[in-house]
């Protein structure tokens, strides 16, 4: 799209643009080509000497066994999420303000509410599956640390998910429910046959959401409770890319991870804006 | 509704509460929590109804934070979240609002090139190349610092393609009589731009807001001291480990103190707050 009518000037919109230009050059073009410099090199442990790897830090990564277990990880937990935050809000369609504050918390407080809920020795859930007879520690158990972030996650997303399917609900044309009733289809039929597969769009762009949202904004949540602990066990991919370039100091290794991310959002970013134009319905 | 069933109507109103219910569970918690002492909280399992140092919990963490863990306050952190936030979102429409419109609304060569330039930093979210921008940022000396917190968040390409959305769908009409009555660009801009993006600047200045709030995973990079710590990053700090050494009746105060801004945001923005959610996924 174009405008037809436009101004002209030989500078003035190069003086408008130049602020953004100059913080995405700074902020966003330098360190994006360091990390592909870094992703090559090898650097000793004191910074001192650097030398050319070559691809030996892709290689290296994909050897080890920690990386793949976190892309593991990190597609359970994207699917998880995503599902839960779609069974929990379907159906749903007024009490909106009540619904949609949990948007506003950031991920690290999310966490902290619910590492309180299910804490080992003080928590009320805890307290609550003690009595029921199930023995809760999520400080030991792996599974049980995952649990707890997924639920935290989910907790939080479920507003946004709310919302998004509300607006969807909302733009379905009356007159194709009306049609339907008159025709005798009960409620439960009409929402299998004409509101599902007209919300099939939307749940489409929610699962992408969700899953670019598992990957990266859950990092608050993970830090704030389970640390990527126990044993590794709810270490996704941004919070090792974090933990290897920061608290254990290996640039070139973390850098490799950086790029190798990047792909996989251009990867995600692609198919959302395909499914954008394209607004698919099965 | 299509037809009269009442006893559709009242179970969907019991989804709704059970809904309501789950999610405010964990708020509830901690506001109870937040006015208990630490004893209390320790007594498994913990009182349900609201004590009464809902005051002192409150006080002490604001003016001079926890007693075992940081010992910063959270009046200060408070304050820093606020500088945050706001800088973000006012940075962002103000960079942002002018770039598009010389996108729009000029022709200039390398016009497309800019526009691919900010365009792909909309794949990027920050966590992606978190270690090598840190490294710029503390290389340009802004560690410890408001710009340091601010400007390399500001660099985000979103707000950019909101405006020009909106500017592509502002009739022809205005730019033509503006030109017709002699007004330059930055008239035009000033006098018809501006008040027409009103709405849209409300819609981006909430999503933004949150998002600069909630903030964690920068701000715990950059900032050393605690006098320049969020109200985010507080909370994780006051978590000392060990469930009964952590004063959960503080972290739970400050965590109150952490989510209730954004939340009120949200809550008194939400027509803005729908609308800007809708519009920046597109």
């Amino acid at each position: 799209m174009e405008k037809r009518v436009v101004f002209r000037s030989a500078w003035l919109p190069y003086a408008l643009l130049a602020p953004q230009i100059a913080v995405t050059l700074v902020f966003f073009f330098w360190p994006a080509a360091q990390a592909g410099w870094y992703s090559f090199q090898l650097q000793d442990a004191f910074g001192l000497r650097t030398e050319f790897v070559g691809l030996s830090n892709f290689a290296a990564l994909f050897r080890d066994a920690n990386y793949l277990y976190s892309f593991k990880v990190t597609a359970l937990f994207s699917a998880l999420v995503a599902v839960m935050a779609d069974r929990v809000v379907r159906g749903a369609l007024a009490y909106k303000t009540l619904l949609i504050w949990p948007y506003a918390v950031a991920p690290a407080v999310a966490g902290v509410l619910w590492a309180f809920l299910f804490a080992p020795s003080v928590g009320i859930v805890t307290y609550a599956l003690r009595q029921a007879g199930y023995d809760w520690n999520w400080v030991l158990r792996g599974e049980q640390a995952m649990l707890l972030v997924v639920i935290a996650s989910a907790w939080k997303q479920v507003s946004y998910n709310f919302l998004f399917f509300l607006a969807g609900l909302q733009s379905i044309p009356r007159s194709l429910i009306e049609a339907a009733a008159i025709d005798g289809a009960g409620p439960a039929r009409r929402f299998w046959t004409v509101v599902f597969p007209l919300l099939s769009p939307t749940t489409f762009f929610l699962l992408v959401v969700n899953v670019v949202y598992a990957f990266f904004d859950t990092f608050g949540v993970i830090d704030a409770t389970t640390q990527g602990g126990p044993a590794g066990s709810t270490q996704i991919l941004v919070y090792k890319v974090y933990y290897d370039g920061v608290k254990a100091a290996d640039l070139g290794g973390s850098s490799a991870q950086s790029v190798v991310l990047m792909l996989i959002v251009i990867a995600l970013t692609v198919v959302q804006f395909r499914f954008v134009e394209r607004k698919v319905q099965y | 509704m299509v037809e009269n069933r009442p006893w559709l109507t009242v179970l969907s109103h019991a989804v709704l509460l059970a809904g309501v219910a789950l999610i405010a569970f964990p708020l509830y918690i901690t506001f109870v929590a937040s006015t208990l002492t630490h004893q209390e909280i320790l007594q498994v399992p913990m009182p349900l109804v609201p004590g009464g140092h809902l005051w002192e919990n409150y006080s002490q963490v604001l003016t001079a934070g926890s007693h075992a863990g940081a010992a910063a306050p959270v009046g200060r952190m408070m304050l820093n979240s606020l500088v945050m936030a706001l800088a973000i979102a006012l940075g962002k429409i103000a960079i942002s609002i002018i770039a598009s419109f010389a996108i729009v609304y000029f022709r200039f060569p390398l016009r497309n090139f800019f526009f691919w330039m900010i365009f792909v930093t909309l794949m990027l979210p920050v966590e992606v190349r978190i270690i090598p921008t840190f490294k710029v940022v503390s290389d340009l000396g802004m560690l410890n610092s408001y710009v340091g917190l601010t400007l390399p968040l500001i660099a985000s390409a979103t707000a950019t393609f909101l405006f020009r959305q909106f500017f592509l769908t502002v009739p022809d009409e205005l730019a033509e009589a503006a030109r017709i009555d002699g007004a330059g660009p930055m008239r035009f801009f000033r006098d018809v731009v501006l008040p027409l993006s009103k709405t849209s600047m409300a819609a981006l200045f909430v999503i933004q807001f949150i998002y600069g709030w909630n903030q964690y995973l920068w701000p715990l990079l950059i900032t050393t001291q605690e006098s320049m710590y969020t109200a985010v990053i507080g909370i994780k700090r006051m978590i000392t480990g060990g469930d009964a050494l952590t004063e959960w009746n503080l972290v739970m105060a400050t965590a109150m103190l952490a989510l209730l801004p954004p939340a009120a945001v949200v809550v008194l923005m939400q027509r803005w707050f729908v609308k800007g959610l809708v519009e920046t996924e597109k």
